[in-house]
This record gives structure tokens, C-alpha cells and sequence, in this order.
């Protein structure tokens, strides 16, 4: 065995590039409680304090604080940079620019958008890389726009799909970052060398050719890490040989990531369990103390609150607060059922106290009401004092993923380094409802988007004719929405490929294909509307539906009632089986998500007046929460009905955001805990997916959008739907959408 | 079968009795306490049926999350109104093994044989009851709230004697119930019990004042505060909580 290795229980992993393996055969679960973390270090506090400022400076000039106007981002487009003139306060390294929060210039996924961002904050881009990028190069995004339908193009400006990533990178591909330490770079490219000379059989199919040359991007990636490395003094040809080096590793493969590909989600993956088996062996042989390993923990988790990319108005109202989705997961149980909280997972959670809380890295409890008591109590106690983690159903997500998935962006899983993802925004089934009873044309600009079918022209709705009509227009919009889908990860993969994080996954990749529904509680209530109660419909003079007028009383969606929970599991149901029907790009599995992110602010202001009484404009509840308003019987009857949801039909994700006033969780803190985790345990043994979980009261979020100058606010993160962001980097508009949102609070 | 009179239910309540509750709050009140923040159920008119089926159904749906210290709370509203009704859900949610709690003013209390026969009985089925000491001078009390206190400390007393175990509870209002010898004579009063479990300080809030506009009722505390950190801590010191 070789020397870095030393001490680490033998294995598959060692031939093989297999990094479940190794966690599995070599990490310590822990079952105490918190006793033994350490506070900040003082480097730690003065690196903190330096970033503090920077964020502070950043904010006062208007959300960015440096950018590239001359350089194309590459792994080594910059010298090694640091955050201070003393270098030796850092103990994990590396910038994604010259200096600490400067975005970097990143054309390939559009030059357009990389201009616009650089001018919209007072920066000139450079000319000559105007002229490069479109006179002899092409970019994704023109790509896209050279290939689209005039009826994709038309269902993209009026709205029904949105948030495509044709303006910006797919991201959500996770990099196994953990290979860089485990096995060091040279391994990996021998590993990817005998993947090339084992790619096809001599007969050229475009499958082939596009694989060939997407492995030789691939191992130049992998030898530009190490030039990278390098000039930060590091050798990262071979493996890590202890702890600091094993987190220095993964950062250098993460920031090869970050420097190469502004997705919109950045995800780190799961790499606490990973790191504490080198934690430990460090520990036992006497190099390494705990507050050495805490402040590793701290150092590199600052790194990830510092990921920045440049972007652009538009996409700032789609995913609002600057977020990175630097998603790391803790937690979680392995499919021999051993519990995988380790010592690092409460030292990952630890940074909220050592350095306050913050959005990124985003935070994600792997629950499953079999783990650690001890760390269920942890991390609901640090819910309650940050705001700042999101919980996610490990015993829904295992029996599909594995023990070794990442979360890849809010919600989504996929399998670390072994499988990638072609994200896909969503589709606004709320209107989509509204082009069925209008016949296909749209509500606001009168359009005909939609295919020409007969509008309903009935006075009162009948259910069963809105549901053929419906169902039909459902029809129409998965087929286009799919291919819309299809074509834009074609430009990607041909016009932004992303070598450095594909090098670290393996080349036989599995591919999901993640649709996503926007509008879903609007939609049940509307149809619930419709077959409860009496709903009218007001019509303007062209004959399309401007207002609905709802006589009597209709279940909604949120209070566990089956009548309007069903209608909802239909929903997901009958969109998924339909996104199913069609061809997907390279053979990818389709899934859909129940997730808005804040683009459900975007998303309202282009639906009109809906059969359930939302008006037209006004925002859609996010992600898969219940309407405004709709909740009446309480917190946990609005879980209930999210629980019933199944996560089969939805495996990128089904996103809830619940606010809880402190007062209504509990007396103390305490007691606030352990209610918490009940809530948990009873909301997750039902076999829901997802919850993000705030804990503040609506007089806190009213008082930080009067005063955001004050220094309490300064970090004041909240979770909304599938991220965290600081409250005062959100737009008014959705400042003001958080606050109307239900906040559980019991008189 | 009888049936329940309705307000309103909220599925989770975690100040209501131990752990997570299903709070189940019942129309109408005899008490009509200056600084109550429901007062949307005093009025007890017969409006929303119910029966003690259906609500044990709804209720448990929640079990998950109640583990081995939640379940159901009745609230009000004053539950003890509903006593026939009381008798017959707690009797169901013992059949299910469902933790029982009573959030009640024990104003309907009293000495006699009818009463009592019934009381004893739902005392069978009963957890913890969850009550209030609203002043402990009688005539403070009927200034505070309409109704004597006199009743309503020997309902505390007959509980203690059947070894119930309760939770006693008191909303401090600032110049209404924050006086020394009040809280003392609560102090003392409790002092002598055997059966509290735990002795809890409601600050006094002003969440419910806007019910008040939308029923067309004055709201006679206006302009009092809630009370401060320091008032509260006051209190609790009184009342040898700390």
C-alpha cells in the first residue's frame, strides 16, 4: 500500500476508482453529542473578520465588488491569490480569481450575458473578447437561439416554460471532489486513459466521437488541476497523505469546478464523512488536534461562502441573494444501516456557531429518524438559533440513490461521481390550466402559444371538461417542454462542456434528465375549486378568461384533506407519465422536481387571475407549499399533505419552506428542540422529502427589510425554497413574498 | 352520541400541555377576561357540529409526530361546557392510547352531585389538566374576568385530591396581575398542592386585540403593555420559579 493510504482499512478502492468503498470499509460513526467541538481559531476569527468586511463593502457597492473585464475564467487563468497579505493564516487556499469576491469573466455559456453582467455593475468588458466570442467562437446560448422553433421561442416569452438554462450554466453536476484526495491526479488520468483507449469499438457513431473527445477534455482538465495546485505550492499528482492536504485536494478540485462553470448550482456534494476518515487517522497518530480539525472545517466552509459568479439581472429575479448552491451534506444512514454521522458532521454544522450563520455552503441534514439522537438534537438546535439548514429524507432518497448521493442543487439527488444531471427549470402547469380553458392562447399577451384547441366557453367550469381540456394541453406542453429540454443540453454539452467536474465522475455516467412543475398547489385549488365549489368564469373581449368568480366552499391543498390532496398526487402523477412518453437527450432518465426556488415571484408576475382566486401578477406559492392563505388547521396538517406526495414521481425533488415563530415551537430552547424533532420525525417516517425549517418571527423579517443597516442583519439568513440567502439580498418584491408567506404561529 | 360545538382545531400546538399538540378548541365561555385572545369563542352558539369520532380520526393522523410525550389537547373556549362531549372523546382517545390533556378555567366547577358524578368520570380519561389561576383575590378575580374565583380554587383542590396532575398556569398583566400580593397568594396557594406538575407564566400579549375589531368588541386593556424580560423574570421569582 502506498504511503498516503497508511492505516486505512484495505478494499475494492484501492484498484478502482471507488470512493463509497473506502468511506464504507473505513469511517467511525459517532453517537456522542457536541460536548467536543472546538470554538474558532484565532486565524479563523481574523480570516472571518476579513471576509465579513469584504461582503460588507461588496453590499455597499451594490452586490459586487470586483469583476474580470479581460480575462476568460479557466483553472489557471490566475496566480495563486489569497484572501490576506498573510498567507499563512489560510489553511486550505485558493481563489476563484486574483482576489477574494471578484467574478470572474465566464463567455462560453453566453457573451451576451457575461457583457451584461459586467455592465450592469459599471464594468466595460473587453472588446477583444467581444469579437472573439462572436465572430470565431460560439457560445451555448447562441447555440440554443440557432436552433430553436419559433414555437419554442414563443412558449419561452409568454412564460409556460421558464428559467431555462439557456442564459446560464445547467450546473448541478457534482464532481466526486473526493477522488482528487483519495487518489490523487495521476491516478485519476491513468484511470481515464484506459476509459479513452476502451472508448468504442473503431466504428465512429456520434455517441463515440462525442465520448472520445469529451474524455480528452476531460484529462486536460485533470493535468491543468495540477498546474493549478502547483502554483499554490501543492503536489496534488498523489494522493492526500493527511487531513489538511485531503481538504486541500477536494477544495483544488472543486475550484478547478467553480473557475470553469457558473452554474446555477455549484454543488460541493458529500464530503463531511469522507474527510473525517482522514480527521481520525490524523487524531489517533497525534497530528492533528481538534481545534486544528475544526478550523480546517472552518477555513474550507469559508471558502465556500466566498464562490461568486457574475450574473445577470434576469437570472437575479429567477434565484434571488446571489446563491451558489454550494449544497454539502451531513448525515444520513448507509445501506448496511450503520448510522454515517460522524464527528465532522457536527463540526460542518459547528461553522454556523464559529462564524454566524450564512447561505452557503447550503446546508442539508440527510434525516432519517434513525440517526444519532444526539445529532437530530444538534442540528434542530442550530435550526432554531441560524435558520440556516434544510433537511432532506434520507430513508425516501436511499433505496433509490444509495449511501453515497449528493444533493446537487436544493433538492435533488444524484449519485457522487457517478452520475450527472441535465437540469431543466420548469414548466408552469398553473397556466398551463389557464391555455386549456382559453383554448391555447395566452392569458396576458393573447397569444396563440398553445395548440388551437376549442376554448371552454361555458359560463360555470365543468370539471370534467377542464380536466379533458387540460389534460390535453398537459400533453402539448410536456412533448415541447422536453424538447426544448433536449436542444438546449445538446448546445451544452457541445458549447460548455464541463470537463473539470466530469473528469472527477466516471466515464459510464447514468444521466437524469430533471423537469420541474411550477404552480402545483394553484393548480390543485383551482381544480379542487372547480369540483367543490361553483366557480364562474369572467371573460374579456376577446373571449379569454380574465377573473373567476368562486361560489361556495372548496378544500384546498394544506390541510390534510384528501379531497384536495388527491387531486394533488394526480397532478404529479399525470405530468411525470406524460414527461415520460418522450425521447429524452442521451438516453437520460426523466424526473421531474416540485420547486420553484424564488422564481416563484417571476412566475406569478407572468400568470393571469387563477379558478382558485389568486390574481393575476401575484406571486405562486413556492416550490410544492400549499397557497397563501390555505393553510387553516396548522403546521403539521400542512406536512401531512406534502407528505403524501410521492417522491417516485418526483425524484429531483419536492421542495417545502415552513416558517415556525419561536414562541409557537416552544417555551425554551429546550423545549423548542425536541419539538422539533418530532416535527422531523413525524413529517419525514411518513415518507415526505424535503423541508426547509425557519425559525424567526414575521416581526424580525419586517424590521430587517425597514432596517437593513443594521449590523444583526448583516448575515440574517432564511431558507426559501431549496436555498438559503441573506434576507437583505433579496429583491423588495420577494422580501415582501417571504413575509406574506405563513408563518406558523399559534395565539 | 352528542356533539361537540367546534371552533376551530390547530395541529400543532407546542405550548399546550407536553410535546406536540393537537389542540382542539370548543366554543363558548362563561368568563369573559379583559385580556383574552379568543374571544371569538365565548359565544357559544350552535353552529359547528362535531363528533367525537371524527375528531379522534383527524387527530390521529398526527401520531407521528407525538412520540412518547405529545397528543391531544381541548382548549377553548371553555371545554368543560362540553363535559358530556369531553367524557366521550377522551374515552375514544384511551382506546387509542392517546395522551389527554384539559386546558380549562374550571369556572363550570361545582360542589354538587350531578356535576361531580360526571367530572369523576372524565377524570378517568384525563392526563393533565392544564389550568388557569387567573387572580387569586375573588374580588380582583370578578373584576378580571366577570365570574368569583371561588369555585375555581376548589376545582384546583379537588383535583389535587384525586391525584390529578396538573399544570397550573397564570397571564401576567401588567397592573392587573402583576402585583405582589397576587402573585404570592398564588404562591402560597399552589404551595400547598401535591399534584402540580409544573407552574408556567403566560406573559400577556396583544396578538389577539384584532379579533376584537372584526367582532365589534371593545377592547378594555388597551394601552397595557406587555410585560418586559425583567417583569417576567419579577414574577417568576414571586412565584419561586427561579
Amino acid at each position: 500500500m502506498n504511503k498516503e493510504w497508511r492505516n486505512f482499512n484495505e478494499g475494492h478502492w484501492m484498484s478502482d476508482v471507488n470512493v463509497r468503498d473506502f468511506i464504507q470499509k473505513n469511517y467511525t460513526p459517532y453517537e456522542g453529542d457536541e460536548s467536543f467541538l472546538e470554538g474558532p481559531s484565532e486565524a479563523t476569527n481574523k480570516l472571518w473578520d476579513t471576509l465579513k468586511a469584504l461582503q460588507k463593502e461588496e453590499r455597499k457597492k451594490g452586490g459586487v465588488l470586483d469583476m474580470e473585464t479581460e480575462v476568460v475564467s479557466s483553472i489557471t487563468a490566475y496566480k495563486a491569490s489569497y484572501m490576506t497579505s498573510d498567507k499563512s493564516l489560510e489553511k486550505v487556499v485558493g481563489l476563484q480569481t486574483d482576489k477574494p469576491l471578484k467574478r470572474a469573466f465566464m463567455p462560453f455559456g453566453g457573451i451576451k450575458m457575461a457583457e451584461e453582467a459586467c455592465t450592469t455593475y459599471g464594468y466595460t468588458p473587453s472588446q477583444d473578447l467581444h469579437t472573439i466570442f462572436t465572430k470565431y467562437h460560439k457560445t451555448h446560448n447562441q447555440g440554443v437561439f440557432d436552433a430553436y422553433t419559433p414555437e419554442m421561442k414563443l412558449a419561452r416569452h409568454s412564460k409556460i416554460i421558464t428559467g431555462l438554462p439557456d442564459t446560464y450554466g445547467r450546473g448541478r453536476i457534482v464532481g466526486d471532489y473526493r477522488r482528487v484526495a483519495l487518489y490523487g491526479i495521476d491516478f485519476l488520468i491513468s484511470k481515464k486513459e484506459e476509459d479513452f483507449a476502451n472508448c468504442g469499438c473503431g466504428i465512429m457513431t456520434d455517441e463515440v466521437i462525442r465520448l472520445r473527445e469529451e474524455i480528452t477534455d476531460q484529462i486536460k482538465a485533470l493535468k491543468e488541476m495540477k498546474v493549478m495546485a502547483s502554483d499554490y505550492g501543492f503536489d496534488i499528482s498523489k494522493p492526500a497523505n493527511n487531513a489538511k492536504e485531503a481538504f486541500q485536494w477536494l477544495y483544488f478540485g472543486y475550484l478547478a469546478a467553480i473557475k470553469t462553470q457558473n452554474g446555477a448550482a455549484m454543488s460541493v456534494g458529500r464530503i463531511s464523512t469522507f474527510l473525517d476518515i482522514y480527521i481520525e487517522r490524523d487524531l489517533k497518530e497525534g497530528t492533528l488536534t481538534e481545534k486544528d480539525a475544526q478550523e480546517l472545517v472552518d477555513h474550507l466552509v469559508m471558502k465556500f461562502r466566498m464562490v461568486k459568479f457574475a450574473r445577470i439581472p434576469s437570472y437575479n429575479q429567477l434565484f434571488s441573494g446571489d446563491p451558489v448552491w454550494a449544497t454539502l451534506e451531513v448525515a444520513g444512514l448507509g445501506m448496511d444501516g450503520r448510522d454515517m454521522v460522524t464527528k465532522n458532521d457536527f463540526r460542518f454544522l459547528h461553522t454556523l456557531e464559529n462564524m454566524g450563520p450564512s447561505p452557503e455552503p447550503n446546508l442539508t441534514v440527510l434525516y432519517s429518524s434513525k440517526i444519532s439522537e444526539h445529532f437530530k438534537k444538534y442540528a434542530s438546535k442550530i435550526s432554531i438559533t441560524t435558520s440556516s439548514i434544510q433537511y432532506e429524507n434520507d430513508d425516501v432518497m436511499r433505496p433509490i440513490w444509495g449511501d453515497d448521493y449528493s444533493i446537487c442543487c436544493c433538492v435533488s439527488a444524484t449519485q457522487t461521481g457517478k452520475e450527472m444531471q441535465f437540469f431543466g427549470a420548469r414548466a408552469n402547469l398553473a397556466k398551463c390550466l389557464l391555455y386549456a380553458i382559453n383554448g391555447g392562447k395566452d392569458e396576458l399577451n393573447k397569444k396563440q402559444v398553445g395548440p388551437e384547441y376549442a376554448p371552454i366557453t361555458s359560463e360555470y367550469l365543468s370539471y370534467d371538461e377542464v380536466m379533458h381540456k387540460y389534460d390535453l394541453m398537459m400533453d402539448w406542453l410536456a412533448g415541447l417542454y422536453v424538447n426544448t429540454l433536449n436542444l438546449i443540453q445538446y448546445m451544452h454539452d457541445k458549447y460548455y462542456y464541463e470537463a473539470a467536474e466530469m473528469a472527477l465522475i466516471d466515464t459510464d455516467v447514468r444521466r437524469t434528465f430533471a423537469t420541474g412543475i411550477a404552480g402545483f398547489s394553484h393548480v390543485v385549488d383551482s381544480l379542487s375549486a372547480i369540483k367543490y365549489a361553483k366557480v364562474k368564469v369572467i371573460r374579456d373581449e376577446d373571449g379569454i378568461a380574465k377573473d373567476f368568480e368562486i361560489e361556495g366552499d372548496f378544500p384546498r391543498y394544506g390541510n390534510d384533506d384528501d379531497r384536495a390532496d388527491d387531486i394533488a398526487v394526480w397532478l404529479l402523477k399525470t405530468f411525470m407519465t406524460k414527461i415520460r412518453k418522450y425521447h429524452t437527450y442521451r438516453n437520460s432518465e426523466p424526473t421531474t422536481s416540485i420547486l420553484t426556488i424564488t422564481s416563484n415571484v417571476v412566475y406569478g408576475k407572468a400568470t393571469g387571475t387563477l379558478p382558485d382566486g389568486r390574481k393575476a401578477g401575484e406571486p405562486l406559492a413556492p416550490g410544492a407549499n400549499p397557497s397563501y392563505g390555505a393553510e387553516k388547521s396548522g403546521l403539521l396538517a400542512s406536512l401531512n399533505s406534502l407528505a403524501k406526495l410521492p417522491y417516485e414521481y418526483a425524484l429531483d425533488g419536492i421542495s417545502n419552506t415552513q416558517t415556525i415563530s419561536p414562541s409557537a415551537l416552544g417555551h425554551d430552547l429546550k423545549e423548542q428542540t425536541n419539538n422539533l424533532v418530532n416535527i422531523l420525525d413525524g413529517y419525514f417516517d411518513q415518507g415526505a422529502h424535503h423541508l426547509n425549517v425557519n425559525v424567526f418571527g414575521t416581526e424580525k423579517l419586517i424590521d430587517a427589510m425597514n432596517h437593513p443597516e443594521k449590523e444583526e442583519y448583516a448575515n440574517f439568513t432564511i431558507r426559501v425554497s431549496g436555498y438559503a440567502v441573506k434576507f437583505i439580498d433579496l429583491t423588495k418584491e420577494q422580501q415582501l413574498d417571504v413575509i406574506s408567506r405563513t408563518c406558523h404561529k399559534v395565539l | 352520541m352528542s356533539l361537540g360545538n367546534l371552533h376551530s382545531i390547530e395541529t400543532f400546538g407546542a405550548v399546550d400541555g407536553p410535546g406536540i399538540r393537537f389542540v382542539i378548541f370548543l366554543k363558548g365561555c362563561n368568563l369573559r377576561c379583559k385580556y383574552c385572545h379568543n374571544p371569538d369563542t365565548w359565544c357559544f352558539n350552535k353552529n359547528n357540529p362535531v363528533s367525537a369520532e371524527d375528531l379522534i380520526n383527524k387527530a390521529y393522523r398526527y401520531r407521528t409526530y407525538w412520540k412518547n410525550n405529545g397528543g391531544i389537547t381541548i382548549s377553548g373556549g371553555e371545554p368543560l361546557l362540553q363535559i358530556d362531549f369531553l367524557i366521550e372523546l377522551f374515552k375514544l382517545a384511551k382506546d387509542k392510547n392517546i395522551n389527554t390533556c384539559i386546558d380549562t378555567s374550571l369556572e363550570p366547577f361545582k360542589n354538587d352531585h350531578e356535576f361531580l358524578k360526571k367530572f369523576d368520570e372524565l377524570l378517568k380519561y384525563t392526563d393533565l389538566f392544564l389550568v388557569d389561576i387567573k387572580h387569586i383575590d375573588n374580588k380582583k378575580h370578578i373584576e378580571l374576568t366577570s365570574k368569583p374565583n371561588i369555585n375555581i380554587l376548589d376545582g384546583i383542590k379537588y383535583l389535587d385530591d384525586h391525584n390529578k396532575k396538573m399544570w397550573i398556569r397564570h397571564v401576567l398583566v401588567p397592573t392587573f396581575t402583576d402585583d405582589y400580593d397576587n402573585l404570592n397568594g398564588i404562591y402560597t396557594f399552589i404551595n400547598k398542592l401535591h399534584n402540580v406538575e409544573k407552574v408556567e407564566i403566560l406573559p400577556y400579549h396583544t396578538f389577539g386585540v384584532y379579533k376584537y375589531k372584526e367582532l365589534n368588541l371593545p377592547y378594555r386593556l388597551m394601552g397595557i403593555k406587555e410585560p418586559s424580560e425583567e417583569e417576567i423574570l419579577r414574577a417568576k421569582k414571586i412565584l419561586h420559579l427561579i
